[in-house]
């Protein structure tokens, strides 16, 4: 099936079932699909060969970004507050991506990890910034108007589906234009894409802005669901849980993140609620098992008919 | 001789201690068919490199139409209509071979590819399957190019070369490592289509065979230096190219036999 109008029906599917479902899953989902929309930039950027071991600075300052213009600048609109955590976040990604656009590799995701602490260290002694305990946010509103709690609840789900879709959707083009495509043959052979006129730094500094407005987004929406941020937001183990997921997911295609992370947290909820002690010993093993099976993330389980290099 | 398409001054590059070019003064003039000789570290892929942008030469300048192309980037050199190939194939082995020259084809058009627009056109598909079908190579337009035969991998690579209407083509060892039977026919194919197109073409190759046969001129090298310049049977003839170039090629040859 072709991914745009699939990935239509699953927003529809999402959006009906929202009202049905029960609040901790919607929850739960609005989490995943949040988070996931950060693994689906990291996703874009690793077809690229930029391994970000550092979204959690664009994640938690997209949050941040959201946290503060709901806070400080009376922003009440949930659209808003998205709007401004992935400006905020594309724009230092802009900014950054003149230096990360030069490294590779190890360099490139030791230099990510840097700047993401970076971030965290001046979160934890910002008293202003509530410090470690982070700071609360008022119920949003949507396009001017207020809602009770659980008509809020189902509404941020909403937007959350409908912000991912259209980011999958988007990111979807963008992995087969050029821009895209090119990202993918300079992970193979950059001196290759060189030699053939294009711009390497042009292509992989556009994939970082891509990545960091998506991780930015991602920020927002997490600081309008839980209501609540804190500095963990930055730090360096939430941005490994991303590559984590990234690399349960695979590569394979834009909806990829979005059922990795779902299918993460699910088995983090599950393991906490049954084995509050050794939860991550089933989240390490799950990671075994698809790394032994499923080599190329858990969408191959969809592909495995297809073509190798058939991706998108 | 009209005045020269691509030209070097004085091109010198050391690496420490080994000089790979000394002085390297070379005019080419549009349409030529070029033919570089010279034993290994002589100097033929450091030139290439840096006529190419690649490397950047300790002193001297290259020319294009006049213009100082010394310090630009590959990139802006490959603009310019100065393309090349590569003695080891460098493709992008997670793309098919159709994608490969999609890539190629993009990367001609624009300097910073379109994050929007579609790269997988109608059009586009049908000009690269027409340049695969050329070149002998759709059967594999599918596949990654990690499962074409060696000699369709090297020929592959000139043809991402070529895609974006090449003004000079510079192909380094085109020839090497693939058959003796295979030689003939990818030299046959890469000529015809330079003739077409009108380019210039500048190749270096250990093979005397296809040097006599594609080359209207040749320029043995030696030491970082040109030690002759001129017509094949001339420059293969010559006393100093027989003992420096063709000798230690024999001497190659015999090397890797027993190897």
């Amino acid at each position: 099936m072709r991914t745009v109008p699939a990935l239509a029906c699953v927003l529809a599917a999402l959006l009906v079932a929202g009202p049905l479902m029960p609040s901790w899953l919607v929850f739960l989902l609005t989490v995943a699909i949040a988070k996931g929309l950060v693994v689906l930039g990291l996703v874009v950027m690793m077809r690229a060969g930029l391994v970000s071991f550092g979204q959690g600075l664009y994640y938690g300052l997209g949050a941040y970004a959201a946290g503060l213009a709901a806070n400080r600048l009376g922003v009440g609109d949930a659209i808003a507050l998205v709007a401004i955590g992935g400006s905020v976040s594309a724009l230092l990604g802009y900014l950054l991506g003149f230096m990360m656009a030069r490294y590779r590799e190890i360099f490139f995701a030791m230099l990510s990890l840097a700047l993401s602490m970076i971030l965290y260290g001046t979160l934890v002694r910002s008293a202003a910034l509530g410090s470690t305990d982070g700071f609360n946010l008022p119920p949003p509103s949507f396009l001017g108007f207020a809602f009770d709690a659980q008509d809020g609840r189902i509404l941020v789900y909403a937007l959350t589906v409908v912000v991912a879709i259209g980011t999958a959707m988007a990111l979807h083009r963008f992995v087969s234009s050029p821009a895209g495509v090119i990202g993918q043959a300079i992970q193979a052979n950059e001196i290759r894409v060189e030699y053939l006129g294009a711009s390497v730094a042009g292509v992989l500094h556009l994939t970082y802005v891509v990545g960091a407005a998506a991780a930015g987004v991602g920020g927002a929406l997490i600081a309008i669901a839980a209501g609540h941020i804190d500095p963990d937001l930055a730090y360096w183990t939430t941005s490994g849980e991303f590559v984590f997921v990234a690399v349960l997911s695979g590569t394979g295609h834009v909806a990829a993140p979005l059922l990795g992370m779902a299918v993460f947290e699910a088995i983090r909820s599950f393991a906490f609620q049954y084995s509050p002690y050794t939860w991550q010993m089933a989240v390490g093993l799950s990671m075994l098992a698809v790394i032994l099976f499923l080599p190329a993330g858990l969408w191959s389980l969809f592909t495995r008919r297809r073509r190798p290099g058939s991706a998108g | 001789m009209s005045a020269p398409l691509i030209e070097t001054r004085g091109l010198s590059k050391s690496f420490g201690a080994v000089v790979a070019a000394d002085n390297l003064t070379v005019a080419i003039a549009a349409g030529e068919t070029v033919g570089v000789i010279g034993a290994n570290g002589a100097g033929k892929t450091t030139f290439v490199n840096m006529v190419s942008g690649y490397l950047k030469p300790d002193e001297g300048v290259v020319l294009f139409r006049g213009a100082d192309i010394t310090r630009m980037p590959p990139r802006a050199v490959t603009r310019l209509g100065i393309r090349r190939s590569f003695q080891v194939a460098q493709l992008f082995p997670n793309l098919s071979v159709r994608d490969n020259v999609f890539v190629a084809l993009a990367c001609a058009e624009h300097g910073r590819p379109r994050p929007t627009a579609v790269l997988r056109t109608p059009e586009r598909r049908a000009q690269a399957d027409a340049i695969l079908a050329r070149f002998g190579i759709a059967a594999f337009a599918d596949r990654p190019p990690t499962q074409l035969p060696q000699g369709q991998r090297k020929l592959l690579d000139i043809v991402l070369a070529m895609v974006g209407q090449a003004a000079v083509l510079l192909l380094d060892e085109p020839t090497s490592g693939i058959s003796a039977e295979e030689k003939f026919p990818l030299m046959d194919l890469v000529m015809e289509a330079v003739g077409a197109e009108g380019a210039t073409a500048l190749f270096v190759e250990h093979d005397m065979e296809v040097v006599e046969r594609y080359a209207a001129r040749v320029i043995a090298f030696y030491e970082g230096r040109v030690i002759a310049d001129g017509l094949p049977a001339a420059v293969l003839a010559d006393a100093d190219v027989r003992r420096y170039v063709v000798g230690a090629e024999l001497h190659r040859r015999a090397d890797a036999t027993r190897a």
